[in-house]
């Protein structure tokens, strides 16, 4: 799909953020660690929001998570009309952090999407340059 | 009392490069030279309990670990800094806050990380990079991602859920100006159509066109206007995270806990004392957040409290008097409306009064659990 045709939003790397989506491309999850106080973290950033020090390293993440929370979405916003109904998910990763996500491989329903539920990382690549991590049932 | 001689600082540094940065977002601008300040002034973030910016302060707040209990976002251009000096200053002064973190960051040249981007699909800030892309559109798809968390951790049920709207229909049904006064069922909350689930519409604010104003002069002045009396007693601010995903517990606002806890203290009264109370309802889950996050019920109490009827006429805490965001009025940015309708209570003069109201809570919420203000008003004559 061409960007004309993709109508969804597209994210757009900083300097500090380079490196995730880096590796998302390379279809992996990679998140960060304190090398002061241990802390594991996401969202990028250059210093550890748990002691501030700048002594952090990028850490290959498991992949592993379990859905934490969920809103299913009714009403797509422009591009996301084949998409609906969606759910918009809170992944809590096996080492800690959580994240937003998309839940694929499974119809979203309340049904289906069950707390606590067992969950593994998965890549779409959307645009030739543009890959965006989402979540399927473990 | 002026601000002379009452405040100093004690850090500053500029950023470690100036000049031409391309490989510095205008956010690690902010922040470099935040880590620079707090090394010069020998500090580490703990001690820091205010943050005044350009930047959303809940950006640098959230980057950081901190919570603050007072905060600025004063734009004003170039002299926006000097303004958050004084305002800052104003606020040491007061007791507001002892430590306060002030930022500037700017790609000026080379337009790193700056709203706008190569085009407007694409979007470099932490919404762009880390939630928009999933499908967000709106406070109706983000507000209540904690929800079903907290009904699986405290044992709340929708009936609950769904029993803050039936709760506040009671209200309005009385209140000229509030646009829904029929009084409804949770069936009927159910029955209406599904917005974003678990939210029914009857779940969700309305939305619609309006303002309010107010005019605010000093206690000893209070007298010499012809308006019933309402004195502000405790006051309270706080910010957590400027994406939801990222709040520290998705079923407690870190922001409600702290900025209600500055205004209990400095007004000096209980939660006993409270008999008026307006919690800013964007969604059926804000009353129940607020309750806990306050301190008025237990951890998981909030939704038989008021299913019970705790907060409806003749209960014993009336909440939300003019039928709240959900049936009054909700223009985008509600808080407003809150703050009028506690003042009317206050002075007597509500279209839906509840007898006898001598001490009101206000608590404020803004973005998606982003920031919260708490208020506490009484018509009581100043006392120790």
């Amino acid at each position: 799909m061409t960007e004309q045709e993709y109508r969804k939003p597209i994210p757009e790397p900083v300097p500090e953020t380079q490196f995730y989506w880096d590796k998302v491309r390379e279809h992996e999850l990679w998140i960060q660690k304190c090398n002061e106080c241990s802390h594991v973290f996401f969202y990028p950033r250059l210093h550890c929001p748990q002691c501030t020090s700048d002594n952090v390293e990028p850490m290959q993440a498991s992949g592993k998570g379990s859905l934490y929370t969920y809103m299913i979405n009714q009403r797509p916003p422009p591009g996301w009309e084949a998409d609906a109904p969606y759910a918009i998910a809170i992944i809590q990763l096996e080492e800690g952090p959580r994240m937003m996500s998309n839940i694929v491989g499974i119809e979203n329903t309340p049904e289906n999407l069950v707390l606590d539920m067992p969950l593994e990382v998965v890549f779409d690549d959307v645009l030739p340059d543009v890959t965006i991590p989402k979540w399927k049932p473990a | 009392m002026s601000l002379r001689y009452k405040v100093g600082i004690v850090g500053a540094a500029e950023s470690t490069e100036l000049g031409t940065l391309p490989d510095q977002s205008q956010t690690q601008l902010h922040v470099d030279s935040a880590v620079n300040a707090m090394k010069d002034a020998g500090i580490d973030k703990t001690q820091i309990d205010g943050i005044a910016s350009t930047l959303n302060p809940s950006i640098l707040a959230n980057y950081f670990g901190i919570v603050p209990k007072w905060v600025d976002n004063t734009s004003l251009g170039g002299t926006s800094f000097l303004i958050h000096v004084r305002h800052a200053a104003a606020a040491i002064a007061s007791g507001l806050a002892t430590t306060v973190l002030i930022t500037h960051g700017e790609s000026g040249r080379s337009r790193v990380g700056v709203a706008g981007g190569r085009g407007s699909q694409r979007d470099n800030s932490y919404p762009g990079q880390f939630e928009s892309i999933y499908g967000v559109f709106g406070p109706t798809t983000q507000f209540g991602m904690g929800v079903l968390r907290y009904l699986k951790e405290t044992g709340t049920t929708m009936e609950q859920l769904a029993s803050v709207a039936v709760a506040q229909r009671k209200w309005s049904n009385k209140v000229p100006r509030a646009k829904f006064g029929d009084l409804i069922t949770t069936d009927d909350v159910f029955e209406s159509r599904m917005i974003c689930y678990p939210f029914n519409l009857l779940m969700c604010c309305l939305v619609t066109d309006g303002g309010g104003a107010l005019i605010l002069t000093s206690a000893d002045r209070v007298g010499d206007f012809k308006t019933n009396p309402c004195y502000i007693m405790g006051t309270g601010e706080s910010v957590e995270t400027s994406i939801v995903s990222q709040m520290y517990d998705m079923t407690s606002s870190a922001a409600f806990r702290t900025a209600s806890s500055s205004a209990f203290a400095e007004a000096k009264v209980s939660h006993d004392d409270i008999d008026h109370l307006m919690i800013y309802d964007a969604f059926a889950h804000l009353p129940i957040y607020g309750l806990e996050d306050l301190g008025f019920v237990g951890r998981g109490e909030a939704g038989a409290f008021i299913e019970a009827g705790n907060t409806s006429p003749g209960g014993k805490l009336p909440m939300n008097t003019n039928g709240g965001g959900l049936s009054y009025t909700h223009t985008g940015m509600y808080g407003m409306f809150a703050i009028q309708e506690a003042v009317r209570q206050i002075r007597g003069e509500a279209a839906h009064q509840v007898d006898g109201v001598k001490t009101s809570f206000v608590q404020g919420v803004g973005g998606m659990f982003m920031a919260a203000g708490s208020l506490i008003f009484t018509n009581e004559p100043p006392h120790d």
